[in-house]
């Protein structure tokens, strides 16, 4: 079992408590993905409790105290992004769950799904409910046959139990969930392609604004919100704001627009390691504490060399940054794009850089939606470079293009709509920044007669990549 | 003469049962083509033409939302088996590519294609999301976790 959590102990007390799984804690068990087995451990209590004794208002008004922050990848403050859909609005208001989870490295969701699918179907009719949603969407990627027929059986038995449907428990709240199978595209999991997709079109980003609170999916109202965060709600309503803020890590004094990192997160981490899973552990947690204490070190008794923060979109983390504390101010004092799905990726010293920025390449010109020609022209030549590096016809002026391409697409440089290309940007740009000599030393190695060319070359093909 | 038609009532059926959960019909596009694919393990054109009546759009509204997507063939049906071989970072740390390699050698067909006797379509994906599983293949819906060569070539051989 890979995916067991395990009490952290740390050498630090003032600074991290022991901490017992939350998210986690019914994940191994057995049958732990049925509803017996979840009310047996207390749930769909806080859904009674909330229910009976709290508004909407209130519910958001508890989310909001208790600083939680999206667990997709942007982070933003769950409750705040709540508070904008319009006030008094006659509905409907749209509540789409994004499990579309694809961010290489990233299965966190997925576990959850998988494993314990009526803790995120509590979450998400307490979150349903404190923004008065009465349509929920569930937008789960294609790829996840299991988590779809755990899912779609944990909604039959939550209607069938009176948890779903005309009159929740009795009370005057109604609410369907009504599952959606996405098809194979990364950019599903922008909300507002994720929207778009709903909505039976290409998955294509709109332009903000209008933010999807204001109009959002069929033109009204909608949250898009994550499946973990969504669980969070849960725990957050069973147990309070202050519990939830006692986790974590408090806003840096010295960035004002640091909201804090409160509460646990669940943490991935693959590659090169010893014991790959899905771990949890209170937001703060550093890189080398993922990799030694619930990894179980890095491989074949080698030493790391890199390692991807959250996600592939992050960047990169040298082996002298894995001090780097996984909460959403960490990463970027690094370099990195931010936290993002806190999806660790290690690798080992004999990785090559070249291998791993062709890889990030391809995935992101296979994955870039076309709307955009920054992003869509951007990251296939960037592959058609990378290829053209490996294949041992690489030039130094490569990784000036390269890093040309990094620095122009996206939404921070402002030319494109959304941001994977930012996404697909930082990769290139922390891989050049942290390792040029060993990707100039390969461009010299492998085309010693032409590594100083300036003129333009034919471009590779991407048959076969695409 | 029209073509011969390819929705069954039952596939017009359990489509027309998605339509009470959307404010419109066109958001009933991609549960119509997954319906239909899971049927046939494919789409053909003349689906499609049938998809839009249904959903009151333009044959070319669904068309275009089929093609964004890597997901449904039209010329011919998939494979009795899809195979997906993740070829992502956490996989590719751990031989995905080698693998997609051996495997397209062995099956003696490049991603995207069928094997002769219709028994396996290879295909390479984007992140399966069971990276703590590496390299992983999903076999219809089958996640295979922890693949070696040799364990594909066993999995692949015991296929129907």
């Amino acid at each position: 079992m890979k995916n067991r959590c395990v009490p952290l102990r740390c050498t630090h007390p003032t600074k991290m408590p022991e901490y017992q799984p939350v998210l986690l804690a019914q994940v191994g068990k057995a049958e732990s993905h049925t509803l017996r087995a979840y009310e047996q451990a207390g749930g769909y209590q806080a859904l009674k409790k909330s229910l009976k004794e709290k508004t909407p208002k209130e519910v958001t008004e508890i989310v909001k105290a208790s600083g939680l922050r999206g667990r997709g990848g942007a982070g933003f403050p769950t409750g705040l992004k709540w508070t904008f859909l319009p006030q008094n609005h006659p509905g409907p208001i749209y509540f789409c769950l994004n499990a579309d989870e694809s961010e290489p490295g990233t299965f966190n969701n997925r576990v959850l799904m998988e494993e314990d699918p009526h803790q995120v179907i509590e979450g998400l009719i307490l979150s349903c409910y404190a923004t008065n949603a009465t349509t929920a969407y569930f937008y789960m990627r294609a790829e996840y046959p299991l988590a779809w027929q755990r899912m779609q059986r944990a909604v039959d038995e939550c209607y069938a139990a009176g948890y779903l449907g005309k009159n929740i428990l009795g009370s005057p709240y109604s609410l369907d969930i009504f599952l959606h199978r996405g098809a194979g595209a990364y950019i599903c999991g922008e909300e507002t392609g994720l929207i778009e997709s709903l909505e039976g079109k290409r998955a294509w980003p709109r332009i903000k604004p209008p933010f999807p609170a204001v109009e959002g999916a069929f033109r009204k109202p909608t949250v898009v919100n994550n499946v973990e965060t969504v669980a969070c709600v849960r725990h957050i309503m069973d147990r309070g704001a202050d519990w939830f803020k006692s986790i974590g890590v408090p806003p840096d004094p010295a960035n004002p627009r640091d909201a804090g990192s409160y509460g646990p997160k669940l943490y991935c981490i693959s590659g090169h390691i010893n014991k790959p899973g899905c771990y949890e552990a209170p937001l703060g947690l550093t890189v080398t504490e993922l990799i030694d204490r619930f990894g179980g070190g890095v491989w074949k008794n080698r030493k790391a060399k890199a390692a991807i923060p959250g996600g592939i979109s992050m960047g990169l983390l040298t082996a002298d940054e894995f001090h780097c504390p996984l909460d959403f101010n960490g990463p970027g004092k690094f370099g990195c794009l931010g936290l993002g799905t806190a999806a660790v990726v290690v690798m080992d010293e004999q990785t090559s850089m070249v291998d791993f920025l062709l890889n990030s390449c391809r995935f992101f010109s296979h994955e870039s939606c076309g709307q955009c020609t920054p992003c869509r022209e951007g990251t296939s030549w960037a592959t058609k470079m990378m290829l053209r590096i490996k294949a041992g016809r690489g030039r130094l002026k490569d990784l000036d293009l390269l890093a040309e391409i990094g620095d122009t697409i996206g939404i921070m440089p402002g030319t494109t709509i959304c941001g994977l290309a930012d996404g697909a940007a930082w990769p290139i740009k922390n891989c050049i920044k942290k390792f040029r000599p060993e990707l100039e030393a390969h461009i010299k190695r492998t085309n010693p007669s032409g590594w100083g060319e300036t003129k333009a070359v034919p471009a590779m093909e991407l048959v076969g990549i695409h | 003469m029209p073509a011969a038609k390819v929705l069954t009532p039952e596939m017009i059926d359990a489509i027309k049962a998605y339509f009470p959960r959307y404010p419109s019909r066109q958001a009933v596009t991609l549960p119509a083509l997954h319906i239909v694919n899971d049927k046939l393990r494919y789409v053909p054109r003349q689906a499609v033409i049938e998809i839009a009546e249904l959903l009151g759009l333009a044959p070319a509204q669904v068309q275009d939302t089929l093609t964004f997507y890597g997901y449904f063939k039209q010329d011919q049906p998939h494979g009795r088996c899809r195979l997906w071989v993740c070829r992502s970072i956490s996989c590719a740390l751990r031989g995905a590519d080698e693998l997609l390699d051996h495997l397209s050698h062995t099956l003696g067909v490049s991603p995207g294609a069928t094997t002769p006797d219709g028994r396996v379509t290879l295909e390479y994906a984007e992140c399966l999301g069971a990276c703590e599983h590496a390299p992983c293949m999903l076999a219809d819906n089958l996640l295979v976790k922890s693949v070696s060569p040799q364990q594909a070539d066993q999995f692949v051989k015991a296929l129907p």
